[in-house]
């Protein structure tokens, strides 16, 4: 065949042209794929509030409940703890709980309702393992300056006794403090609020 | 059988593949100990993926079912176990073939031109293949496999911006769920062996094309006699199909003592924590990756200005090997004719390393602590070494030696507080680790003259 008889724009024309609609499809086509990734309707629909007994939760003693798929830490602080939370302050990045880790109400000293219950999350707000409780004063893995509070054994971060953490560590602020609040005197609810607000 | 042959031939194009790859392709006679791992590779590769599909066949991938399944496999499933612990000791016996194949291309300057395609190929086949093993590490849905992709997941929750979606994204879920688990599985049996496969028959054909390197980095296709048959070559077949034959011999015997008498590797190919169901509510006291990914993992809790540059850091110290062969742009590829500082710097890089490895196992200590900090800074400062060593002749030694210095004591200071006693003490003495490093890679080669001089490099392979 003869060269100078092919019509070279005509084939730049059809490959331009489908190229171009090709790409779209090939685009618009990715878009199911990648969403199919995104949570499901059924994982977005599981999540209801959680009731903990407090009576059942005795002075020094952590609890455990999950909401949310997730762990939920109770604490109830005994007195000498809550009296050493501010010795710690020195030692922390955000002694103020300035940073939003918390819901208003638990934006205090002790970052808590009532003083004596602390509630959090109990994921490290490093790279979400789920830390040690360790309760005693200076161990000797963890030096002779600490007060109790929470060692994350995957990356080593430290949590005080009200979960705010320490300076020089991998997890950059404190533990979160989830949306609860007091039913009566012995029931507390996690995930929603005094004024019935869900998270 | 030839009739047989010559009817194949006259319509795939078999003898030819068969001359162009194996009975005429002529490699450097002196290949040592460090090529073995090249065929090596190949032949876990084969385990792996001959084991894996017969895993599938007895494995379930749901949250419920995955850990019991894989106890079936190991009490009930005829055979159950040795398939099992075939692939788990695969899994490892494939990280210690491929770093010790890095390692070869590291000492021999295989990277350099014309290979630099091979080494990027190379690097990608690591990074799918951890990728892979990550994956399956989540499949047996124990304590291991939960928590250490709970970590792994929210690295990319690190991100700037766009991390909670994108976290959520992989997962399918807000924590890790069945969602999770079920994708990873379909990644891991089929998706990213696919991409591996592919990637290997490229990294091979991309170095047939240019030709084997050699432990004296000498180009032997510069002389050739009169047929066009490099001097210094010989055909694969029969030469290195035999040699290979015989480490993969030797390999077997080891990987198969494992196996059978040792498949747990005392916690480090298959971890103990991983023989309790995954419990989302409660991290093992002591939580570690499987050792393959141990130095990364060091890196990472190393650097904590932010999540997310520990995460940057991690995923740089993969980068940079990526570009090694534009960092180091020294024309002599062998080590075997670089000045000694260089010798120094690689064996330093491999100590840290090792060490990096070492930590990742261990609780976070003061001490240890620290000198992951330490090692780390080695881990990066190899690059530039190596980069300031491309040109010994005329490389300001005491220069960068006492700038970086400098530089290491100021940030020192800048890390230092007293309130932390424990930490304070480390940090005050550990720095002298690393400015030892530079003071044995830069000081030394720049103050006696006998640790910078280079050797001239054969015109034909030694030996
Ligand atoms: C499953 C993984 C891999 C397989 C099956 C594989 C296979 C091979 C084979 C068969 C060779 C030739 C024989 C030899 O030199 O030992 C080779 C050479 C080479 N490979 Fe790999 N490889 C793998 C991974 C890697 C990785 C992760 C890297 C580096 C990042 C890499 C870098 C190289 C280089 C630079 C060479 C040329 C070495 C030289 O000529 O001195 N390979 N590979």
């Amino acid at each position: 065949m003869e060269n100078s008889g092919v019509d070279k724009s005509r084939r730049r024309f059809l490959v331009a042209a489908t190229s171009v609609v090709g790409a779209a499809g090939a685009g618009a086509a990715v878009i199911p794929y990648l969403s199919s990734w995104n949570p499901s309707e059924r994982a977005k629909s599981a999540g209801a509030p959680v009731e903990v007994n407090l009576s059942k939760v005795e002075e020094g003693q952590l609890v455990r409940v999950i909401w949310r798929k997730k762990p939920v830490w109770v604490v109830n602080r005994s007195q000498e703890m809550i009296d050493n939370l501010p010795k710690n302050n020195s030692l922390l990045v955000d002694p103020e709980s300035v940073v939003e880790q918390q819901p208003a109400y638990a934006q205090n000293a002790t970052r808590a309702i009532q003083e004596k219950y602390l509630v959090l999350i109990g994921i490290c707000t490093h790279l979400g393992c789920s830390p040690t409780f360790r309760p005693e004063m200076g161990p000797a893995d963890l030096g002779a300056d600490w007060r109790g509070g929470w060692y994350c054994p995957c990356h080593g971060s430290k949590f005080d006794l009200a979960g705010r953490v320490y300076k020089n560590v991998p997890a950059p602020t404190n533990l979160e403090v989830p949306v609860y609040s007091f039913k009566d005197e012995n029931t507390l609810l996690v995930g929603i609020d005094e004024n019935g607000e869900a998270a | 059988m030839n009739g047989l042959l010559n009817w194949i031939d006259a319509r795939f194009p078999a003898t030819k593949v068969w001359n162009e790859h194996f009975a005429q392709y002529y490699a450097p006679k002196n290949f040592n100990f460090w090529y073995f791992f090249g065929s090596l590779a190949i032949v876990v590769l084969v385990i792996q993926i001959v084991s894996g599909i017969f895993l599938t066949m007895h494995y379930k991938p749901d949250e419920m079912l995955a850990f019991q399944s894989v106890e079936y496999i190991m009490r009930d499933v005829p055979g159950g176990w040795f398939i099992r612990y075939m692939h788990s000791t695969g899994a490892s016996a494939f990280f210690i073939v491929i770093y010790l194949h890095m390692f070869r291309a590291l000492i021999y300057g295989s990277y350099k031109g014309p290979r630099e395609l091979v080494w990027l190929i190379g690097m990608a086949i690591y990074l799918a293949l951890m990728a892979e093993a990550f994956m399956g590490y989540m499949l047996p849905w124990g304590q291991m496999s939960f928590w250490g992709a709970q970590v792994i997941i929210n690295l990319f929750n690190t991100v700037p911006l766009i991390g909670p979606e994108l976290s959520t994204w992989i997962r399918g879920d807000y924590v890790i769920a069945d969602a999770t688990l079920n994708r990873l599985f379909a990644l891991h049996v089929a998706a990213l062996p696919l991409v591996l496969v592919g990637l290997i028959f490229v990294h091979i054909v991309a170095l047939h094309a240019v030709g084997s390197n050699n432990p004296d980095g000498v180009d032997i296709k510069k002389h050739k006699d009169d047929k066009g048959v490099p001097l210094d070559g010989i055909p694969f077949h029969p030469y290195y199909t035999v040699k290979d034959i015989v480490g993969v011999s030797v390999f077997l015997i080891f990987f198969f003592a494992v196996v059978f008498f040792a498949p747990e590797m005392g916690g480090y190919f298959l971890e103990h924590a991983n023989f309790e169901p995954a419990n989302p509510l409660k991290t093992p006291e002591h939580i570690a990756p499987v050792w393959y990914f141990t130095p990364f993992y060091t890196v990472l809790r190393a650097v904590t200005l932010s999540p997310f540059a520990g995460t940057a850091a991690m995923f740089l110290a993969i980068i940079m090997l990526f570009l090694l062969p534009w960092i180091d742009k020294n024309p002599i590829r062998s080590w075997r004719y670089r000045n000694k500082a260089h010798t120094i710097n690689i064996l330093l890089f491999v100590v840290a390393f090792v060490i990096l490895g070492y930590l990742g196992v261990k609780p976070v200590t003061p001490e240890l602590k620290e000198l992951g900090t330490q090692m780390t800074l080695v881990y990066f400062l190899f690059f530039l070494v190596l980069w300031i060593h491309s040109k010994p002749a005329t490389a300001k030694y005491i220069m960068w030696f006492v700038g970086l210095t400098v530089a290491i004591v100021a940030m020192t200071f800048y890390r230092y507080n007293p309130e932390a006693t424990d930490d304070a003490a480390q940090i005050l003495w550990q720095w002298s680790l690393t400015v030892g490093y530079l003071a044995l890679t830069l000081l030394l080669p720049g103050l006696i003259s006998a640790f910078n001089t280079e050797k001239d490099v054969p015109e034909r392979v030694t030996g």
